[in-house]
């Protein structure tokens, strides 16, 4: 960490010439007697991205972003300016806009700075210079001829291959100053095949806070060519799907997205302060079946959705959200926390300096269960076996939330049998976990490649699930 | 309150002449690093959004972004980067960044700038800037009336979530090699509301907003607010639905989704992919004969108005479908010389897509259906362009004997694009202008609807 904060101070603080005096300076202009807490957050984002298409590289870009977003919070209101200038007259022009809702009067003084303490979850690496610019082009390459030569119905590839490097550097109000260096990396790889006129498409793709160099190790970049293909192969064989409530056996790992879409949400500290949520007030209510339990961890290593500090410098931890099927805890920021009276767990994050924070997920997912996932399948006569899926939504209030499936099964007397076309499945947040039968052994995240979407801000996440059995969901098919 | 006033308007967005001459820079950075040709984008923006819950301000927003991106090329490879820095050492760094990546992108005989026989030399004034001076008293103001008028509207909404007033002005500069150097400044403000109502069995929200080019053309606040809050309080008591293929009708807001999808499909990045379901269709129909679509790009103070597009290519008026038939593809450069065809003005999208109104309106358009499913909500992502498949969760009302008769949720509803393109019975008269997609309420035959 110390090292992380080395890294911010360098490359967001030295070229500005900003010191600890500056930041100071800042915060006397921020903290007004009726302002409750302040930050500043200082950002620089390097990103690059590598696409193949029709065999070609065929796209690249690069992209550098930097600013400082600057935040004033008295009671239940936040002002907020930020600078895509990190120079000192935008700063302090920026406070002094921020603390515009708070009542004027003399500012009250800094404490001394103390360094945070977060987690080492990853290295504090920069992907774009972790491998030379032509062996991603040629992992890339590499990438399109495995899809190709699996099969001849293969029409198209599309590979696509991005990095970030990610410094950020939070001071806030009471004189703490974190840091954090986030390295991300994706490599997706969609194929789109064609047999009689018929085409279909077939997604994978794997991520998480290393190098570009984890995609050569142990044929992960190739194994997503291969299920990629595999994906729109089935694809075109599928018939239509069933429309009407039926059990839905969801499949381990990014079916978890259930789980975000669900219950995460809902769980989130700025919904249930306002009493928006469906799940609002019902903490130590039975919101789920004794084989459930769900925890939103930030901690785990490497994950998409894993972070050393949050965006309020709040140390990363594992939050208890559901055990044994009973509500134990909501996600909070700082402000959220503090107005509800509970300690922050680390989940404030942003999608930039130019976003305000707000409690969002990391990687949310549920615990192995005790049954074998064969027999979870065996046990049901007729429904769905839905094993990948698009996105999904949820509205928080009504608590009615969707995911879309984009490879699945029927199950017929106990057995998995043809596949059918994706469909959405709709369900009530609150009451569909309790529905929840059976929970396999199985428990598996997915491969780092969720992004959450939050009042129009995208941070990414991860999930994870055991395979399990749905008793009643509705499946959003054509044939009814 | 007066320091809130000037950094959104006082410190005035940085004029079009120095962006132009930032832009000329950059492309002669690009020729002196060995580009053989060249294209920026800059845009500039700022703007205030003031968001109010409870009879108090909530957040209080200033945004200020600006952004700069550049294209090169080495004979047919290139190479993009995009930067937020516009001092000279920076914009150094960000065109040799593209510059270094166009070394590693493959020859593309597709590639290259705009046919320069096909730049806007014209630029009407297309009425877009209207700047609003509002300061943020008077933007907290209008916010509270809008949440006041949301909570009178009915005696159940228990709460918004917020009402929030937004005001923003930008400008964008793009220029190529070619000598094509244009410019756009507009403003956009907007007033939303999202209310919260509740009774024994639960709670609903859903939301109203307004946008205009200029202040005078959005609805009051109170308009705004009310609306919010009829539509939260009507949705109370849903229930859910049998399972079943019936009569489906698509709101404005939810029809212009759809008509997203149908120009997705005809769109020249999907067309030459082959992944559309409508390869091969032009001069096809595809919709009944009664339906009309025309693209109106100078409409004066529209939304999505341009005189160029996203390449410096003269945007015109175009007829898209015409008695049901499909005219024309929407290609930019690449997608049309992949397709051996010229662009038609549509990198980045299209501007003011009208899709002609029948005489019907909402009222009557009910009586048509007699009973089926109005569609107030959609939710997830369900479209797949590649076969037209079609599945999302809706949440509406239910329509018995013409008239509306209780709401419903939970439910999804699915087709084939193509299926339902091709069974659209009407389009509606009442015209929903908030977008750069204009088109009334959409009747379609007959959709699987999954509930219970």
């Amino acid at each position: 960490m110390t090292e992380s904060l080395d890294i911010a101070r360098q490359t967001l603080l030295a070229p500005a010439g900003l010191d600890d005096a500056a930041l100071e300076q800042a915060f006397d202009r921020l903290l007004a007697p009726s302002v409750d807490a302040a930050d500043l957050y200082f950002q620089c984002t390097r990103s690059e991205s590598w696409a193949l298409e029709d065999g070609m590289i065929k796209q690249g870009t690069h992209s550098i972003d930097q600013g400082v977003g600057v935040r004033a919070i008295s009671g239940e209101k936040t002002g907020f300016a930020y600078s895509d200038d990190i120079v000192l007259p935008a700063l302090l022009e920026a406070s002094g806009a921020a603390r515009a809702i708070a009542r004027s009067g003399q500012s009250r003084g800094l404490q001394v700075w103390q360094r945070g303490h977060g987690l080492d979850l990853y290295p504090p690496l920069d992907p774009v210079e972790s491998m030379p610019d032509q062996d991603k082009v040629d992992l890339l390459r590499r990438v399109d001829a495995e899809a190709r030569r699996i099969d001849p119905r293969v029409e198209q590839v599309f590979v696509n291959l991005s990095g970030s490097h990610d410094v950020v550097l939070v001071a806030d109000g009471d004189g703490r100053l974190n840091a954090d260096v986030r390295p991300l990396v994706r490599l997706n790889v969609r194929v789109q095949v064609e047999h009689n006129g018929r085409r279909e498409s077939g997604n994978a793709g794997a991520g998480g806070r290393y190098a570009y160099t984890r995609f050569l190790e142990d044929d992960l970049a190739l194994g997503l060519a291969r299920e990629a293909v595999r994906q729109a192969l089935v694809n075109l064989e599928a018939d239509e799907a069933p429309a009407g409530t039926m059990p839905v056996v969801l499949g381990a790992g990014w079916p978890g997205i259930l789980l975000h879409e669900a219950i995460g949400h809902g769980l989130e500290g700025d919904f249930n302060r306002k009493g928006t949520s469906a799940f609002a007030g019902r903490l130590g209510d039975r919101v789920a079946s004794e084989y459930c339990t769900v925890v939103d961890d930030g901690t785990l290593t490497d994950r998409r959705g894993s972070l050393n500090v949050d965006d309020e410098g709040e140390p990363s931890q594992c939050t208890t959200l559901i055990e044994n099927g009973i509500l134990k805890g909501y996600m909070q920021d700082r402000m959220n926390a503090r107005l509800m009276g509970v300690s922050p767990t680390g989940n404030g994050r942003r999608q930039s300096y130019a976003h305000l924070p707000m409690p969002r997920m990391t990687n949310t997912y549920m615990l192995a269960g005790p049954h074998d996932p064969e027999d979870i399948v065996r046990s049901v006569d007729r429904g769905l076996y839905a094993v990948n899926f698009g996105g999904g939504q949820v509205d928080i209030t009504s608590g009615k939330f969707v995911f879309s499936a984009s490879e699945a099964y029927l199950i017929e007397n106990g057995k998995v049998t043809r596949p059918v076309k994706g469909a959405t499945l709709i369900g009530n947040g609150p009451d569909v976990l309790t529905r929840v039968s059976m929970v396999g052994s199985d428990m598996e995240l997915d491969s780092g490649i969720g992004t959450c979407g939050k009042d129009g801000q995208l941070v990414p996440v991860g999930v994870g699930q055991p395979t399990l059995k749905v008793d009643a969901l509705t499946v959003g098919g054509t044939r009814g | 309150m007066n320091e809130i006033v000037e950094s959104v308007n006082g410190a005035q967005l940085a004029d079009e002449q120095r962006l132009i001459a930032i832009g000329q820079q950059v492309l002669e950075e690009a020729r002196g690093q060995g580009a053989s040709a060249a294209e920026a984008s800059i845009s500039v923006g700022t703007g205030l959004s003031v968001s109010v819950r409870r009879g108090e301000v909530d957040t209080l927003e200033h945004e200020r972004d600006r952004s700069l991106a550049v294209v090169v090329y080495m004979g047919q490879r290139s190479g993009a980067a995009s930067t937020a820095d516009f001092s000279p050492r920076s914009l150094q760094a960000t065109v040799a960044a593209a510059c270094s990546i166009a070394r590693y992108t493959s020859e593309d005989p597709a590639r290259g700038l705009a046919d320069p026989a096909l730049l806007a030399t014209d630029f009407p004034d297309l009425d877009l800037h209207h700047p609003w001076p509002l300061s943020a008293d008077q933007a907290i103001e209008r916010a509270l009336a809008a949440e006041a008028s949301a909570r009178d509207a009915d005696s159940r909404i228990s709460d918004c979530d917020s009402a929030t007033v937004t005001t923003g002005e930008g400008i964008r500069v793009y220029l190529n090699s070619n000598g094509f150097v244009g410019s756009r400044r507009g403003t956009r403000h907007g007033v939303s509301c999202i209310a919260i109502a509740r009774d024994d069995a639960g709670m609903q929200r859903d939301y109203w907003f307004s946008v205009a080019r200029s202040a005078d053309e959005l609805e009051s606040p109170a308009d705004v607010g009310r609306r919010a809050g009829e539509r939260a309080a009507s949705r109370l008591g849903s229930r859910r639905l049998q399972t079943g293929r019936v009569p489906v009708l698509y709101t404005p807001m939810m029809a212009r989704g759809v008509i997203g999808q149908f120009l997705g499909a005809i769109s020249g990045g999907n067309l030459y992919r082959k992944s559309s379901f409508l390869l091969d269709r032009l001069g096809e129909q595809v919709f009944p004969a009664h339906v009309q679509m025309q693209e109106h790009p100078h409409r004066p103070r529209g939304l999505a108005s341009a005189a160029f597009d996203d390449e410096g290519v003269a945007t015109r008026d175009c007829t898209v479908v015409e008695d049901g038939r499909l005219q024309t593809y929407l290609l930019d450069s690449y997608a049309g010389r992949r397709l051996g065809r010229q662009s038609t003005g549509h990198a980045g999208g299209v501007h003011n897509l009208e899709v002609r109104s029948g005489d019907k309106d909402f009222t009557q358009l009910l009586r048509t259906m007699d009973s089926g499913l109005v569609v107030t909500e959609l939710m997830g992502q369900g479209g797949n362009l590649v076969t037209g498949d079609y599945s999302r969760g809706a949440a509406g009302f239910w329509v018995e004997n013409g008239e509306i008769a209780y709401p419903v949720e939970e439910i999804t509803v699915a087709g084939n694009l193509r299926d339902m393109f091709a069974g659209l019975q009407a389009v509606g008269a009442d015209r929903d202008e908030r977008g750069s997609i204009i088109t009334g309420s959409l009747l379609f035959e007959q959709m699987t609807v999954a509930g219970k």
